[in-house]
């Protein structure tokens, strides 16, 4: 149920986005969501992109340390308070958000769509799915 | 008026002083021969007796002493009095994490303070002076060494040891110290925030500065004479030998005399151990001579020196060696700590780091900075930024227990250390000493 992202060191400087982003253009893969964290030293780029394991590899054979992460990805009605019905069912049942960000939905232009980082992802999907929330799959995202 | 703490020994004439060399000397492998076995192994390997020692021409005969032999033998192996003999330990760091500790007896102590006493008076300090030591005080000889030093002399002493600049300034400012005491980047940092509140160096009470503990430049001793107003002194010392005061600058300020009644100095050709001729450059190496409970015969220092005997127009007669101009090993001295490259090393494995890192030292405001870069690996990465900082610190609290300073740990991607002819390159010294 859950998707997998890809997360990627880096160091804070100039330019190190920027090779990453080199390394996925030059193997033609497509970024579905990107977000940055950083300190003030390094940084993790976590990606979601429509070929997982052809990525990970490509970036490990140019040099950067990356792992797979499972996120759980939510379609979200595009209309106010959308969100906040999520955090809402996520909140009752107890799950710690870890960390998230949101994109909008590619060629579906009903939904924006957010990923989750949770400690507990069955919880979660659980908790939305008995709302009437589903997660997207994995194969749902690589097509977006 | 060039002021002396022991005129009769420090003014004394060159045969005085090859006399008690050549008493001592004799005197002193007498008392390791019968005291640490370890020396007298080390002197049977060599097919020596005390008897092979008539005088110290004959110093040469004798086998080296080295930081290595300091690890085998940590910690009781080279002591050389009953412990209960014994008040005082002070300790450095060691190339792989054991730390040398030394051992003093009273009269250790007091021979020790009085060579700091005489680097005070030369430096024009007498029992009028207020003297601030800003050395840290604890294990460290630099704090306790130059304290005992100014009491000897009778200055008023105040004993900030290091940090809190402002509270040193306040002192400084409030009870009119004349002398201050401290590392040259910390007597730099302390001009400089001086400078910065606006004070001129008439306001100033400070006249003179005893600065040792690690390399500076002379343009760097121009700068804190200039903003401090002040005479600034060079000193030297090693835990192992004693401390500070093993050697000290005078009003000529071209070098620094060795305390020859207490040590015997050779500079030696670092790779064949070969004694080099006055004059020549080469590694120093010290026997102390007047030690009881630590005494070391030929111990390599590792620096890179040369000795004079030229006249000093102070009257001083002992020997004067210049400022060391560079290590035979990869030991740094950063904010006056001695560091090891392996010291790191063993730290980082012991984390689970791999071995592959750089250190970088540079020198940001008069202040040494350490930078330890390690490579990220795919077993230390993890998508939890929490968990990789809270290895970070894991990382930095142990390296600032293992060398007593606290050093930055910054995460790099992995292959970005310079590599050259394969080999990392593990030192960066940015320092413009």
């Amino acid at each position: 149920m859950s998707i997998k992202q890809i997360s990627v060191f880096l160091e804070n400087k100039p330019g190190s986005l920027y090779a990453m982003t080199g390394v996925l253009a030059q193997h033609k893969i497509d970024m579905r969501a990107l977000s940055l964290a950083e300190t003030s030293d390094f940084g993790i780029a976590r990606v979601i992109v429509d070929d997982v394991y052809k990525t990970a590899t490509v970036l490990k054979e140019a040099g950067f340390v990356n792992n797979i992460t499972p996120v759980l990805g939510v379609a979200i009605p595009d209309v106010p308070g959308g969100l906040n019905k999520v955090l809402q069912i996520l909140t009752d049942a107890k799950v710690n958000v870890e960390y998230m960000y949101a994109f909008l939905g590619g060629k579906d232009t009903e939904h924006a769509y957010m990923i989750f980082r949770v400690a507990d992802e069955s919880a979660a999907a659980a908790a939305l799915a008995a709302r009437g929330i589903q997660v997207v799959q994995q194969e749902e995202m690589e097509k977006l | 008026m060039e002021r002396y703490y022991q005129p009769e020994i420090e003014c004394a004439s060159r045969e005085q002083i090859k006399a008690w060399q050549d008493e001592r000397l004799v005197k002193q492998v007498r008392h390791v021969w019968d005291n640490v076995p370890y020396y007298r192994k080390k002197m049977e390997e060599k097919g020596l007796t005390p008897d092979d020692i008539q005088s110290s021409d004959d110093l040469h005969k004798l086998p080296f002493i080295t930081k290595a032999d300091l690890r085998e033998a940590y910690p009781y192996g080279l002591v050389a009095k009953p412990l209960k003999d014994c008040v005082r330990i002070q300790s450095t760091s060691g190339t792989t994490g054991k730390r040398v500790v030394a051992f003093y007896t009273q009269h250790d102590i007091d021979l020790w303070e009085e060579c700091c006493a005489r680097a005070i008076m030369a430096a024009g300090g007498t029992d009028e002076d207020v003297c601030q030591v800003s050395y840290g005080y604890g294990l460290f000889t630099g704090g306790p060494g130059l304290n005992g030093g100014s009491h000897k002399v009778g200055c008023l002493t105040i004993p900030t040891s290091s940090g809190n600049t402002e509270r040193q300034i306040m002192f400084i400012r409030d009870l009119n110290a004349t002398i201050l005491c401290c590392t040259p980047s910390y007597a730099a940092y302390i001009a400089e925030t001086m400078k910065e509140m606006g004070l001129t160096p008439d306001q100033i009470p400070l006249k003179a500065g005893i600065f040792g503990a690690e390399a500076w430049s002379e343009e760097m001793r121009q700068d804190i004479q200039n903003t401090l107003g002040i005479k600034a002194y060079d000193i030297y010392g090693l835990t192992e030998l004693s401390g500070p005061g093993v050697s000290f600058e005078c009003s000529a300020q071209t070098g620094m005399h060795i305390n020859e009644d207490h040590f015997i100095a050779e500079i030696i050709d670092p790779d064949t151990g070969e004694v080099l001729p006055e004059g020549s450059k080469g590694e120093l190496v010290f026997t102390s001579i007047t030690k009881e409970a630590f005494p070391l015969l030929r111990y390599r220092t590792r620096d890179i020196c040369m000795l004079t005997r030229e006249k000093c127009s102070c009257g001083r007669t002992h020997v004067k060696m210049c400022k060391p101009m560079g290590r035979s090993d990869d030991m740094l001295i950063i904010r006056g700590v001695n560091v090891f490259p392996s010291q790191i090393e063993t730290v980082l494995l012991n984390h689970g780091y791999p071995a592959n890192y750089q250190i970088i030292v540079d020198r940001v405001k008069s202040t040494d900075t350490l930078d330890v870069q390690v490579e990220m690996t795919p077993e230390m990465f993890t998508d939890n930024m929490g968990e990789i900082a809270k290895r970070q610190k894991e990382l930095v609290d142990g390296l600032r227990s293992m060398l007593g300073l606290a050093a930055k740990v910054t995460l790099v991607a992995p292959k970005t250390i310079v590599r050259s002819e394969g080999k990392a390159v593990r030192v960066i010294d940015k320092r413009k000493i």
